[in-house]
């Protein structure tokens, strides 16, 4: 017990234990959807009740936490899921991607290759990625166990048909290890190619529809798409105005009402550690004194 | 012109039936379904099921395609490794089976298509669903199929909500059709159309079993439209089949009793 | 070609109290490659009864009726079918055609079931429609709203487009002019003359004296007792 009246890291130990058989067995079966039965947590749905409960059957005492919200540690989302595992978990908490040892996040992939021994929790609004045409989960149980997903390339289609291109650019669904059509959750596309090959553990949890999913280190993950339409992760056709980053995924920033704007990293830590390493952008103030 | 030649098995013309029936019976409890109904289709050939409402005929027709499951009874499908009891098959060679080598038109469009889904993509999804993954090829497909059932092609995006009934399931038929099937099951394929519209339907499915070598079997209650599209004709009363035979024969010197009082009953205009 | 023997057919009513009604027994005929029968009788003998006991249209109850190589009495609906897609022709007095097709198409049909392309078999069908003076404008309409003659010279061109082997013809001049009659007893000796064998009801005395190589009555063919 490590506060009054709630267990290590909030879920009772039955609880927990019941998540991680979900989570082996979502890693011994990549990208196959696993029901659990999610538990009530102290935020509304919507909020990352899949993600926190997941990486609460995750966390060990001695364990170092990140949490960011499409790429930023300082979101409110971000914020009141650190605290929260503060006061329940007492861990220690960090914003640096190299420092911790598990991070959940909520739609972005941090910039920095994730080694092996991390574990990244993905928070998922909507597992099943076939929804979109076919509604009856009885249905799309059937096409995942049948492998039967030319729907999955309908969607794709639809998509070239109206706009010209594969317009979806965030939840782009993936093919894992020839097998499960899969949602990477609502990360933008360009974080496709990082979810392959990838040396940490990435697990996804979707509180709301109880399901967990998982990409054990190092498994193919394959974009779909037509031979014709090859997939494209796409990158903003501009650097980073604070830090100068060429190859890092970008926010748009209003600045006044008169037009001006600027990009900046959406990965806030990727661009704080490389401006405190020296590098710097079009716009770049002086660090503000005591980050990074 | 792909569909044709992409048919898994357009060209092969096995030398027996394609489909053979043999004590297909299905009961809802201590009713009749339908009851010992067996019958061999050939390559090319057209079957009509008539009967009234509750007869039976709409119970075979979805055993037959597998939506319902027999209580007793085989059907043998001739397949390019010989024959093959579809009933014995699993679940995934089944919807295999029903993806590509045969295909499925029913009465009400909507249950045959995706109406939040555009008509090419409709039509492409079959071709999706077999492997393809050229947009260009399937798009070009979806074209071609579309002219071929009379839709312009310049409507290729819309989606079907758009579309009349008669559009609505000749779009269905190009669906159904793209993969080049070798067994097409109709259930009342003309049942929910304006008389003026079947007619045009009726020339259209006629053209693309003869150009095709389809084999069809048509449920219908509609004694005009088996005459013009079916071979051969199946009458079914109480979940049994009373009479069969070549259709003109059937309808013009029925046999059985039952027969003859539908085909007299039928009003003149 | 064709061969029919001991032929017999019986009606039963089954709701109308059962009512069985005999309407032929023994009938025996033949018709050879390259000669033309006439059918006779009073109304209501039996003559169109024979005609599509042989199509095939009406179910014998005992004897044979061989079509070539075929006996259509035991023959499998799917036989007959190709039957009469390649072998056998039957111009009868009824069109039965699917609206809004064109009398091209319709004509063109039993060329497109054999496999010809569209265009050649469309060939075909407009110089029939043409030799049987049937005017260009009507050819891309429906044949269902045309007059009793024109209907007839639609039912022969499509009986005439393909060269059966064996050739029924019902009434074949019935409606039409001089001029076309002369035209179809032409088409009729043509065909004969290609080797095809013909059976037909010709009310009309003198087409029946030009064509026929001999007349069977099928007045003979009556049950006993009811004739």
């Amino acid at each position: 017990m490590t506060g009054p009246g709630y267990n290590f890291a909030y879920l009772d130990e039955g609880t927990k234990r019941m998540i991680r058989r979900a989570i082996l067995k979502g890693i011994a079966v990549p990208g196959y959807q696993v029901p659990f039965s999610a538990r009530e947590m102290p935020m509304p749905y919507g909020w990352g009740t899949g993600g926190v409960q997941v990486t609460a059957a995750c966390l060990l005492p001695e364990d170092r936490l990140k949490v960011i919200d499409q790429g930023a540690d300082d979101t409110t989302n971000a914020v009141s899921i650190r605290r929260f595992f503060e006061r329940t978990a007492h861990v220690a908490t960090t914003t640096s991607t190299t420092a911790a040892t598990v991070i959940q996040t909520r739609h972005r992939i941090p910039e920095h290759p994730l080694r092996e021994g991390q574990i990244l929790v993905f928070q998922v609004p909507i597992p099943e990625p076939l929804r979109f045409l076919e509604p009856r989960e009885t249905e799309t149980r059937r096409m995942h166990s049948l492998e039967e997903y030319g729907l999955m390339h309908v969607k794709l289609y639809e998509d070239i048909a109206r706009h010209g291109t594969i317009a979806t650019s965030y939840a782009y669904p993936v093919r894992v290890e020839g097998r499960y059509v899969m949602d990477p959750s609502p990360i933008p596309k360009f974080d496709n190619p990082r979810l392959s090959d990838c040396a940490a553990i990435q697990l996804f949890g979707a509180g709301r529809e109880q399901r967990i999913y998982a990409l054990p280190p190092h498994t193919q993950v394959v974009s779909l798409d037509f031979e014709d339409h090859p997939f494209d992760p796409g990158k903003a056709p501009h650097d980073c105005d604070l830090c100068g980053a060429v190859d890092s995924y970008l926010d748009e920033v209003i600045t006044d009402d008169r037009g001006g704007r600027m990009f900046v990293c959406s990965d806030t830590d990727h661009c704080t550690c490389r401006r405190a390493a020296g590098h710097s952008g079009r716009l770049a103030a002086p660090l503000p004194a005591g980050r990074a | 012109m792909g569909a044709v030649e992409l048919g898994i098995s357009a060209g092969m013309k096995p030398e027996g039936p394609l489909l053979s029936v043999r004590g297909l019976t299905r009961f809802y409890g201590a009713r009749i379904g339908c009851a010992d109904v067996s019958f061999d289709l050939w390559p090319g050939e057209v079957m009509g099921i008539v009967g009234e409402s509750g007869s039976g005929k709409s119970t075979l027709l979805s055993c037959l395609a597998g939506h319902l499951v027999p209580d007793a009874g085989e059907v043998i499908l001739a397949t390019g490794a010989g024959p093959r009891d579809v009933l014995a098959m699993s679940e995934a060679e089944r919807r295999r089976l029903s993806r590509g080598d045969w295909a499925f038109v029913h009465q009400n469009p909507r249950d045959g298509l995706r109406m939040g889904v555009s008509a090419g993509g409709n039509v492409g999804e079959r071709l999706m669903a077999v492997g393809a993954r050229h947009y260009g090829d399937i798009r070009a497909r979806a074209t071609d199929w579309l002219e071929r059932v009379e839709i312009a092609a310049e409507r290729i995006d819309d989606r079907p909500s758009a579309f009349s009934g008669g559009m609505q399931q000749r779009l269905q038929i190009a669906r159904s059709l793209v993969t080049g099937p070798r067994l097409v099951f109709m259930d009342e394929p003309t049942g929910g159309l304006d008389v003026s519209v079947q007619a045009r339907l009726l020339d259209l499915l006629r053209g693309l079993v003869r150009e095709m070598g389809l084999s069809a079997i048509i449920v219908t209650h509609d004694l005009a439209v088996v005459r013009l599209l079916a071979d051969r004709l199946m009458v079914m009363k109480s979940g049994r089949v009373v009479e069969q035979g070549l259709t003109d024969q059937v309808l013009d010197d029925p046999q059985h009793g039952y027969t003859q009082l539908l085909v007299s009953s039928v009003l003149q205009v | 070609m064709i061969r029919i023997s001991d032929l017999s057919k019986t009606f039963t009513l089954h709701n109308q109290g059962r009512a069985r009604i005999p309407v032929m027994a023994g009938a025996s005929l033949q018709v050879a490659a390259g000669e033309c029968v006439g059918l006779v009788g009073a109304s209501g003998a039996g003559k169109s009864t024979l005609m599509r006991l042989i199509w095939g249209n009406y179910l014998a109850d005992g004897g044979r009726i061989e079509v070539g190589d075929l006996d259509i009495v035991r023959a499998a609906p799917r036989e007959i079918i190709a039957l009469r897609r390649a072998t056998l022709g039957y111009v009868s007095q009824f069109l039965r055609v699917v609206p809004r097709v064109p009398v091209l198409d319709v004509v063109a049909e039993p060329l497109r079931v054999l496999g010809r392309p569209a265009e050649e078999a469309r060939a075909v069908a407009a110089g029939l429609l043409e030799r049987l003076n049937l005017p260009s404008r009507l050819w891309s309409l429906s044949p269902t709203t045309f007059s009793g003659g024109e209907q007839q010279r639609v039912n022969i061109a499509r009986g005439f487009a393909h060269p059966y082997p064996a050739l029924l013809l019902d009434e074949p001049t019935a409606s039409l002019d001089a001029a076309n009659r002369a035209v179809v007893l032409e088409m009729i000796a043509e065909a004969k003359a290609r080797g095809a064998a013909i059976l037909g009801i010709f009310h009309d005395e003198g087409a029946r004296a030009q064509v026929c190589d001999r007349l069977v009555d099928v007045t003979a063919f009556a049950p006993r007792g009811v004739a």
